[in-house]
């Protein structure tokens, strides 16, 4: 049991440590440090033309998309390699967020999906950063079961014509491309008539509608398609294999781990450690030393969970199910804590912005809270799939799964 | 980086695993539940011809040699197996107690003895309620000649040696509290064993009148020796309990497999489904911070009290959840003397308290945190 680098990655820290200190957008380093959850952009920049300069450099210089094959915009780097990099680039993998659907998701179903010279026309510029990927999976019907969704895909010659309407797509106001799941058979049960296909935004009949969220950000959006035109070679898999190929996007949402989980607790901490209660610095009240403990245990029990797992892809290992712990614990914890640091500040906990004490950092943690505890999946699915693909119980009933898609009531009430 | 056990260990586990699951089934436990022995004599025989007993303590003292993360593992399965054996006061408290500050006569005369199982030990540390504090050691030591009260003592009924925290001075600091050994067997002592919350492991109130006693470490150094001891202690029993939830869990999952109610296996209620995950997460997270208590304690880190605290709290409020829901899940059958749940819900109450409660414990991880950032 060590923590120790073998000699190749230990010399692969050094070259990219190296490379980094000699090339990161140091002017934001400090900015990017000290963002909370809820709290990524930069005062002075726009954060996505950062985001898109840093990408390129890397991209120039060999270290983006390190997984990715060489020939399509990578380093061909092993996972191991790609956990180094994510701890020596630190703060700065913070603008890697603007990418990471398209990195993340959408590459990876193309590399599995796409037709040759799609992956060779598409997948450098995403890798580099010049091009931003969307992906078009959830609906206001179908949110944790994606397999309702709605929006239709109908033959027309050799294109396809889509209408329907997306949700929660994070990222679409920027994009350049989407992965996009629709159903072109509403006559079979739900999983079968579905298919996947990748699209240019910019398509006409393409309407992207920013969602204001609880924090007054908007990060996700509403897209509209009216009578939208995708060409039949911009499809990704077969015809009604949709489902499959969708869950290659999902699997492959799991493995990005390494990147360390926010918990909340190193703000909380630092605050506590400042803040002065009534009766004296709020560390040295036993029922805030309580509360902390507790916390701090979870945090470190999160961060030796993934050195575990890092450890795990270190021999070759694939990341499995159980790696579904990080979001489900952080989510409810950055929500308690956001909450329990306002309580400690008594009434004027309520005020943010300028006037306020930390200007309004847990605030913005407890308003962007909630949609961690959402977003790739509930609390709720994170459980099922714990107990269904680690323990071993039984699947949830599903009552429409061998019916029909357009027999499926659509009502609870009326 | 491998921050996980090594193929070597894992076979030592799964070996630990198969003996106790052999010699330790919940039948044998059940024979000191239910006051019919002490403690299991032929499992500590068993355990001591396996070497598991001196897994960590050096070949020239009798042991295997094998060091500390060996230790964890069999600690682990210890926990899984429930065995009622005094095991964590005898290898945890009194040989760690002496592999730190025994000098060469008395680690000859005791860790042999521990190895073999011809010697039960145990810390003699709390006198009544309240927490680990040097202030509330009042038992005296004057001229090498112990008076006072302890209790609870852990295994103290069945114990053959004690390390004694004993007050020699009256300073008001840590430095009044020197440890000492006691042979259990000579006189002015009187033992009384205790009814308690887990009869699989006894404990015991011990009156020392005048009695004679050797020096454990220097004068004035118990207290920061009792705290290197606990330290690793935390570890070494977070591990018992990691194995004791995986094991209350495994119950839960298996009962929620087996059992069928309304027309379904009531594993397949999300109701019943997301307890389960929680019981899995709060194992997990134990299990992560026992593993970096282990890298520390193996390799005497400067991070051990940290890692320690850390692991102590997130281990103790894993088994708790753990045992408690494993209960649920079996419903009525859950809290009957038939069923094994209750034996892990013991367990895992009166484990949370043996080292110093949760508050406890709490308290020293925020104080090791300012600590390390202050440094």
């Amino acid at each position: 049991m060590n923590f120790d680098d073998t000699p190749q990655e230990a010399e692969f820290r050094a070259t990219a440590r190296a490379w980094i200190g000699a090339n990161a957008p140091k002017q934001y380093e400090d900015e990017l440090r000290k963002s909370s959850l809820g709290r990524t952009a930069l005062k002075n920049a726009n954060i996505l033309d950062v985001a898109k300069a840093w990408q390129k450099k890397k991209a120039d210089a060999g270290w983006a998309c390190l997984h990715w094959p060489k020939e399509y915009g990578g380093r061909g780097s092993s996972p191991i390699e790609r956990v180094i990099w994510q701890q020596e680039e630190g703060p700065f993998g913070q603008l890697s967020r603007m990418f990471i659907i398209g990195h993340g998701m959408c590459g990876p179903t193309m590399m599995a999906f796409a037709r040759e010279e799609h992956k060779r026309a598409y997948l450098p510029p995403l890798a580099s950063g010049e091009k931003v990927w969307c992906q078009l999976f959830s609906e206001p019907a179908g949110g944790s079961d994606v397999a309702g969704l709605r929006t239709r895909a109908e033959k027309d010659g050799d294109d396809w014509v889509i209408n329907g309407q997306k949700i929660w797509t994070s990222g679409a106001h920027y994009s350049d491309y989407g992965i996009l799941l629709t159903r072109t058979d509403p006559t079979v049960p739900k999983h079968k008539g579905l298919t996947m296909f990748f699209l240019d935004m910019k398509s006409p009949g393409v309407e992207v509608r920013p969602i204001k969220q609880a924090s007054g950000a908007s990060d996700f959006n509403e897209v509209y398609f009216t009578n939208v035109r995708i060409p039949d070679h911009q499809r990704l898999g077969e015809v009604g294999d949709g489902w499959n190929v969708s869950l290659t996007t999902l699997m492959n949402e799991r493995s990005a781990i390494g990147a360390a989980v926010s918990t909340g607790f190193p703000e909380l901490f630092e605050y506590c450690a400042s803040l002065m209660l009534d009766d004296g610095p709020a560390i040295e009240d036993r029922a805030v030393r309580s509360k902390l403990a507790n916390w701090a245990a979870k945090a470190s029990g999160l961060k030796y969970t993934s050195m575990r797992a890092i450890s795990a892809l270190s021999k070759g290992e694939r990341p499995g199910p159980e790696n579904s712990i990080g979001k489900l614990v952080a989510g409810s914890m950055i929500q308690d804590v956001a909450t329990y640091a306002l309580d400690l500040q008594g009434a004027s906990g309520v005020v943010s912005g300028e006037e306020a004490e930390l200007a309004g950092r847990f605030q913005a943690m407890l308003l962007r809270a909630p949609g961690t505890r959402v977003e790739g999946g509930t609390d709720e699915i994170m459980r099922n799939i714990i107990a269904e693909r680690v323990l071993g119980l039984p699947g949830d009933i599903r009552v429409d799964k061998d019916v029909p898609f357009n027999k499926i009531p659509t009502k609870g009430r009326g | 980086m491998n921050f996980d056990f090594s193929d070597d260990q894992k076979q030592l586990r799964d070996q630990a695993r198969k003996f106790l699951a052999e010699k330790c089934s919940p039948k044998a436990v059940r024979v000191v539940l239910d006051g019919k022995a002490p403690y299991d004599k032929d499992l500590w025989k068993g355990l001591a011809e396996m070497g598991f007993l001196g897994v960590a303590i050096p070949e020239e003292f009798g042991g295997a040699g094998a060091g500390h993360l060996e230790l964890c593992v069999i600690a682990e399965e210890m926990g899984r197996a429930n065995a009622p054996v005094p095991f964590s006061s005898t290898v945890y408290l009194a040989a760690e107690a002496l592999l730190i500050a025994g000098g060469d006569a008395q680690k000859k005369k005791w860790l042999p003895a521990i190895a073999s199982g011809e010697a039960i030990g145990t810390l003699a540390l709390f006198e009544g309620k309240g927490n680990p504090a040097p202030k509330n050691v009042k038992l005296t030591a004057a001229n090498g000649v112990l008076n006072g009260v302890k209790k609870p003592v852990a295994d103290g009924a069945i114990a053959d040696f004690a390390v004694v925290a004993a007050r020699t001075g009256s300073s008001g600091r840590d430095s009044d509290v020197s440890l000492f050994l006691v042979d259990l067997k000579a006189g002015g002592i009187e033992v009384k064993s205790l009814t308690n919350l887990d009869p699989t492991r006894g404990q015991a109130e011990i009156t020392f009148k005048d009695v004679k006693a050797e020096p454990l470490g220097a004068a004035g150094e118990g207290w920061s020796i009792l705290t290197q001891v606990l330290d690793r202690a935390a570890v070494l029993c977070a591990f018992e309990q990691v194995g004791g939830s995986d094991r209350a869990l495994e119950m839960g999952r298996d009962y929620a497999l087996d059992r069928i109610a309304f027309g379904r296996q009531i594993g397949s209620f999300q109701a019943i489904k997301h307890m389960l995950a929680d019981m899995y997460v709060s194992a997990t997270l134990a299990r992560s911070n026992s593993y970096y208590g282990a890298w520390a304690l193996s390799t005497n880190a400067g991070e051990l009290p940290e890692a320690a605290a850390a692991a102590r709290i997130s281990a103790t409020q894993a088994f708790q959840h753990c045992a408690k829901n494993n209960i649920q899940v079996h419903g009525g059958m859950g809290f009957t003397w038939e069923f094994d749940c209750h034996m892990y819900y013991r367990r895992a109450n009166a484990m949370a308290l043996g080292l110093g409660s949760l508050s406890y414990w709490e308290d020293q991880l925020i104080d090791r945190m300012r600590k390390k950032n202050a440094a």
